[in-house]
């Protein structure tokens, strides 16, 4: 079996002298769509930073693409081709869309215009809006700036914590079908969600974590599926 | 008749001077708000940076002076600036690296980088008047007057003269261009835009790779670019003292505090705000109430220029009572 794109096994570590994560695990292939789900404090914020390089990694290791990146910063793994966009705080919101997505290619040295006009066919809402600040937007549309922004890199694997945190249902929705579009383009996407049921509708892989480590690991349907998972996790 | 002399009056003693006087702030408070929106700290050392940077630019000037490079007219002082500027942001660069970049590294709180100012404030006070001293010195060489009284009123006939210095010419001039440049390099400019990335969100500027390290060299010399214009400007209006440039302080506070810590657009306004407010309320209004038919008791001057730097206190705290964020939404203090 040949390695997933991205493989962090395993993963050891939190922010002071208690771990958070007890040997968590998570893989993504090519053009996937993984989903991590769980109660609140299972870790799944944190399991995604480690991915991300934000959090010292006591045990485990991390490779993207076969390589070893454990222990790269935040900002060189941004280089490997990790796009992030952080649950709160992850727009420039004094600046205009246009310049948002400008920063977000601020390492390109190459033009980024066909990348900026992708962006802006992806989302036509934030299109319509590109010299407005993004700060004056509204939930969903920051949120769509937010990914725009993450995009510009031309990432492989885009991880988004909470992306749907704080919007109605129907913004909900059509971001989750604007991410389905982003990973049919073959990008990977790790994804953080609190609306765990709509989240495995559309994973292809899902694990729910509790405290620091799996506890199950399947495809999202077979999870939602699965009576024990359903019962302790969805509610029913 | 009488209304045109009122008006020329007002425009001799309040507008022209006020004016001049909220350029020369609005230069300064541009600096302090640019630091604030980058660093994250009131920079006190600001004043000083003023006067070191004047300093500097009046030794420069000297020594043009002295091989015999003048610019007729125009003060040689402005010949002197580019110089003065460079070698004042070297100084500033070296705080930084000394100073500043220690506790930026351990992420200490904005008030402690505030006291660390304090310090490089005092330190900058007395290197400045170790270098050329405590007394008055005038710097403005060249013409004096754009328009005279005695012009002014032989073209227009009216009683009231009117007279535009050269050196308020100039720093209004000088000022509108340092304005547009700014802003258009903040607009415009990769490095400008990264600027204000960093200052709007810093570690998603981080995670976009913008180097913080850079930004904040850039930020520093721009600022002190800005302070030592502005503390020349103030010198060659009203000649050159360390002590006035700490005084100074006080008003260029108030100034991007009104318009709002953070926005370069707010600190401009302000300046004006903050100018206009210090020369209305400090100028006796009796001359023109007299153009205007009124024959008041007394001076109609509400604040006697010694207690001028009242106005900028009082301003202060409306602002930070009423409007924290100032005028324009810049951060609250």
């Amino acid at each position: 079996m040949t390695e997933p794109y991205l493989s962090a096994t395993d993963m050891h570590g939190g922010y002071g002298k208690a771990d958070i994560l007890n040997g968590c695990t998570l893989t993504v292939d090519k053009g996937q769509i993984a989903v991590i789900v769980g109660p609140n404090g299972a870790g799944k914020s944190t399991a995604m930073k480690a991915v991300f390089g934000m959090l010292n990694l006591r045990e485990g290791r991390v490779t993207l693409g076969g390589e070893d990146i454990t222990a790269l910063t935040p900002q060189e793994r941004v280089r490997k081709g990790m796009g992030f966009v952080p649950q709160t705080h992850n727009i420039f919101p004094t600046m205009t869309v246009e310049e948002n997505l400008e920063m977000g290619a601020f390492i390109r040295e190459d033009d980024f215009r066909d990348t900026m006009a992708q962006v802006y066919e992806l989302f036509p809402a934030v299109a319509d809006k590109r010299k407005q600040n993004a700060g004056e937007l509204s939930g969903g549309q920051r949120q769509q700036v937010a990914v725009g922004r993450a995009l510009m890199t031309k990432p492989s694997l885009l991880m988004l914590d909470e992306p749907t945190a704080g919007v109605s249902p129907i913004v909900m929705d059509e971001l989750f079908d604007r991410i389905i579009e982003v990973a049919r383009t073959g990008i990977s996407i790790l994804m953080v969600e609190q609306n765990a049921r709509q989240a495995l509708e559309i994973a292809d892989i899902g694990y729910v974590l509790v405290q620091g480590a799996n506890r199950y690991t399947d495809s999202g349907q077979a999870l939602l599926a699965d009576p024990e998972v359903r019962r302790t996790f969805l509610g029913g | 008749m009488d209304i045109l002399n009122a008006l020329v009056a007002i425009l001799n003693f309040v507008v022209i001077p006020a004016a001049s006087y909220g350029a020369q702030l609005a230069l300064g408070a541009l600096g302090v708000t640019l630091i604030y929106g980058i660093l994250r700290f009131s920079n006190f050392a600001h004043g000083d940076t003023m006067a070191f940077g004047t300093a500097l630019v009046i030794l420069v000037t000297w020594g043009l002076q002295a091989i015999g490079i003048d610019l007729g007219p125009v003060p040689t002082a402005l010949l002197a600036l580019p110089i003065g500027i460079a070698l004042c942001s070297v100084f500033v660069l070296g705080t930084d690296r000394t100073v500043y970049r220690f506790y930026r590294r351990k992420r200490s709180d904005p008030i402690i980088l505030v006291m660390a100012s304090v310090g490089v404030m005092f330190i900058m006070n007395g290197l400045t008047r170790l270098v050329i001293g405590v007394d008055e010195i005038r710097f403005d060489d060249g013409a004096r007057f754009l328009v005279s009284v005695q012009q002014f009123r032989a073209w227009t006939g009216l009683s009231e003269g009117l007279s535009l210095r050269v050196s308020q010419a100039i720093t209004l001039a000088v000022t509108a261009l340092a304005c547009w440049a700014l802003f258009r390099f903040l607009s415009r400019s990769r490095a400008g835009k990264a600027m204000r990335a960093y200052s709007d969100n810093e570690d998603l500027a981080l995670l976009s790779g913008i180097d913080p390290e850079r930004v904040v060299r850039l930020t520093w010399i721009i600022a002190t670019a800005l302070a030592v214009t502005a503390g020349t400007l103030y010198g060659l209006d009203k000649s050159f003292k360390a002590f006035n440039y700490f005084q100074i302080l006080l008003p260029i506070f108030a100034a991007a505090i009104v318009g709002g810590l953070g926005n370069p657009l707010g600190a401009v306004a302000g300046g004006f705000i903050v100018a206009f407010s210090e020369v209305a309320v400090t100028y006796p209004w009796k001359k023109i109430a007299n153009y205007l038919g009124f024959q008041p008791e007394g001076l109609l001057q509400l604040l006697s220029t010694e207690y001028k730097f009242a106005v900028s206190f009082v301003i202060l705290i409306v602002v930070l009572l009423f409007r924290p964020t100032g005028l324009f939404r810049g951060k609250s203090v």
